[in-house]
């Protein structure tokens, strides 16, 4: 866990004051709309479809029991008793009063957390591996350069009032668990020669216009990395579209200028910059790494858990992973139980889970991209013991990477800018799909739903990817298949899903999902294979014919088919 | 009128400079290209027009750290006191806030954060 020093815990503290200040102004009517929606949204508030909704950030997903202690005490008191985990490791509150959210920062501030930079169009909460630390793969503790990261990026003057949002993930393992393809920067560890450097990923993102991001630099020297990222985010300050909002992330100066201008761009930018101020120092990191606590490990010898219960097996196969210390394993818990809108967890909930942490973990928890939370330290022989508190507390659903572990966006039931509702969507998929020893045969699968086109449910990479889409003020679901958010284990790399067809009917998604399932368990070579493999290797059609039917009965059926989304 | 600003320090009035004294850069503009005028300038202005628009932070810092410019940099444009020490911390030491922005209250936005971790 980082643990503030005194700089850090003052500009919190002044962030919070110069929040109060904003607000006040606004409600003077000092600041207009528009001015205040800048600023507030540098602060995670946004104003939301029934109420102000509330980002919180939890830098790079790695929460404490205190803090998480917190988020359950302010969901009680300032909203209605729950929170939301998102796809990017952050917490949000959906009902917050807006004249409080000073107070609700200041008690964040009490307990190192913040929503500095969760919104608006700056660098944000950056995101990374939710087995950081403790991978068998790791290359380096990716956390230690996210904190830099968040540093540098913190409050940065040049970089404040950028065209468009601007996303970075970090993965520090040699398998890729922060779709580090699928970002603004994308940086991955490597290892050359003993020396650390990164691989610099530039111009990834969902969104409207879905891109995969280029490689501008194999291995940059650990040294330059901050140089580099001033470099290419002068270059995107400069250069990056401010004249169409939809236009204006990276990835669209990357498409319009070319990779070979951009790359040259950021390269003559840089030779300005290196070796410059900005360069980090070993001291630099060791400052750092100090500031981590870290967990005092026993020594074990690994032996396999002399236990056995109905589920415990089921569990431990799909929520238990391996860890890098003999004799400790990390285990999620699941968020994603049928019937409770994704993500989402109650105060008693978090409580319990902070009790978990104590109990079984170091007091630590970590938020995944997934939405559910990791125990990232935890005992192989107390396995049992919180699985069976786990199971208790209803977080033991042993579906991690099966069908019914689906990422979903809040949709239209909650967020002003969704066309269609993602919850029901996602409940009824996970109803149909019931019966657990069908869903390990199914085996690994990624569901994304999006409740629109801003793709917050990333369902471009889903390996099904399900889409809230508009027409004629009705709500309609275009479905993808065969996005991948990353190389997650060797072989499968980061893909992008492609649109099967004309758009369903919310009613008609759970069979459809049902035939893509049929249509991949019939033509599969092995269990091994999975559906984003089968997808692959045979493309798009065999399943567009059994969801649609052969091309001649579509086009008879034409004429009842609703028009391409 | 625009509240001025220069240093630290609310400016009453704001005469008019010689014509051909001040240099004036667009969000867009390339500093290269002015780098020969820089010298001979009163002071250089870099306008910012819209409140969410950041490409003069970047100016900012090149004409100071690029092309050695050491006099007068005003920000001109739509700007509060929000800005004001992201502005000063980009090489800015002149400031014209936007009209209806309270000059002496603004000062206190040069006190806003009083660290920071950006070399």
């Amino acid at each position: 866990m980082y643990t503030y020093d005194e700089i850090d815990q003052r500009l919190v503290d002044e962030r919070v004051a110069q929040f109060r200040d904003q607000t006040h102004r606004f409600l003077e009517g000092k600041l207009s709309e528009d001015e205040f929606r800048a600023l507030r949204l540098r602060n995670g508030l946004y104003i939301q479809r029934y109420a102000p909704m509330l980002r919180i950030a939890i830098p790079y997903g790695l929460l404490s029991s205190r803090q998480l202690r917190k988020l359950a005490d302010i969901a009680r008191r300032y909203d209605r008793g729950y929170g939301h985990f998102s796809t990017r490791q952050n917490m949000q509150l959906n009902w917050p009063k807006l004249h409080q959210v000073p107070d609700i920062l200041a008690e964040l501030a009490t307990v190192q957390l913040h929503a500095i930079q969760t919104s608006g169009n700056c660098v944000r909460n950056v995101t990374t591996d939710h087995f950081a630390g403790v991978a068998t793969d790791e290359i380096v503790d990716s956390f230690v350069w996210c904190e830099l990261i968040r540093q540098w990026s913190t409050f940065n003057a040049e970089f404040s009032y950028l065209p468009r949002k601007f996303k970075i993930a970090v993965n520090g393992a040699l398998n890729d668990r922060a779709a580090t393809y699928v970002h603004d920067i994308g940086l991955h560890a490597v290892k050359r020669d003993g020396e650390v450097g990164f691989k610099v990923i530039v111009g990834g993102g969902l969104g409207r216009t879905p891109l995969l991001g280029q490689v501008v630099r194999e291995f940059l020297p650990w040294p330059h990395l901050l140089t580099y990222l001033d470099a290419i985010l002068r270059v995107y300050n400069r250069f990056g579209r401010r004249d169409n909002i939809h236009k204006a992330r990276i990835k669209i100066l990357l498409k319009e200028w070319g990779f070979e201008r951009f790359r040259d761009a950021v390269e003559s930018e840089w030779v300005h910059l290196k070796h410059g101020p900005a360069t980090v120092t070993a001291a630099d990191i060791a400052r750092i790494e100090a500031r981590f606590t870290r967990p005092s490990y026993a020594k074990l010898s690994p032996r396999p858990v002399p236990y056995s219960a109905p589920g415990f097996d089921g569990w431990k196969n799909r929520n238990v992973h391996p860890h890098k210390v003999p004799g400790y394993c990390a285990v999620t818990l699941s968020l994603k139980r049928t019937g409770v809108p994704t993500g989402d967890v109650t105060s008693e909930q978090m409580e319990a889970i902070a009790r978990l942490a104590d109990l079984y973990s170091f007091g630590e928890l970590r938020v995944s991209h997934e939405q559910n939370l990791i125990l990232a330290d935890v005992r192989e022989d107390e396995l049992p013991e919180l699985w069976r508190e786990a199971k208790a507390l209803r977080l033991a659903t042993p579906n991690v990477g099966l069908l019914t572990n689906i990422i979903s966006c809040p949709g239209g039931d909650f967020c002003a800018l969704a066309n269609a509702k993602s919850i029901p969507v996602a409940q009824a998929i996970q109803e149909r799909f019931d019966d657990l020893d069908y869903l390990h045969d199914i085996g690994e699968i990624d569901i994304n739903i999006s409740g629109c086109m801003n793709a917050c449910g990333h369902h471009h990479v889903g390996h099904i990817g399900i889409l809230g889409v508009d027409k004629h003020g009705e709500e309609w679901y275009q479905i993808e298949i065969g996005g991948n958010q990353g190389q997650t284990r060797p072989g499968t790399k980061a893909a992008l899903g492609k649109v099967l067809g004309p758009s369903f009917a919310r009613a008609e998604v759970p069979d459809v999902v049902e035939k893509l399932i049929d249509c991949y368990l019939e033509r599969r070579d092995s269990d091994t294979e999975r559906f984003v493999d089968v997808v692959h290797r045979l493309g798009v059609e065999p399943f567009k014919e059994k969801v649609y039917g052969n091309p001649h009965q579509r086009s008879a059926g034409r004429s009842r088919e609703p028009a391409l989304a | 009128m625009a509240t001025l600003i220069k240093g630290r320090q609310v400016v009453a009035g704001n005469p008019p400079s010689p014509e051909g004294t001040v240099v004036r850069l667009e969000p867009t503009d390339d500093p290269a290209a002015f780098a020969d005028r820089l010298a001979g300038a009163l002071r250089v202005e870099v306008h910012f027009p819209k409140f969410g628009d950041g490409r003069g932070f970047s100016l900012g810092r090149l004409l100071r750290e690029r092309y050695g410019y050491k006099g007068e940099l005003r920000a001109v444009g739509h700007l509060t006191r929000d800005h004001l020490l992201y502005l000063e911390r980009c090489g800015y030491d002149a400031f014209e806030l936007r009209p209806g922005e309270d000059a002496d209250e603004a000062l206190a936005g040069f006190d806003v954060f009083s660290a920071r971790y950006q070399r």
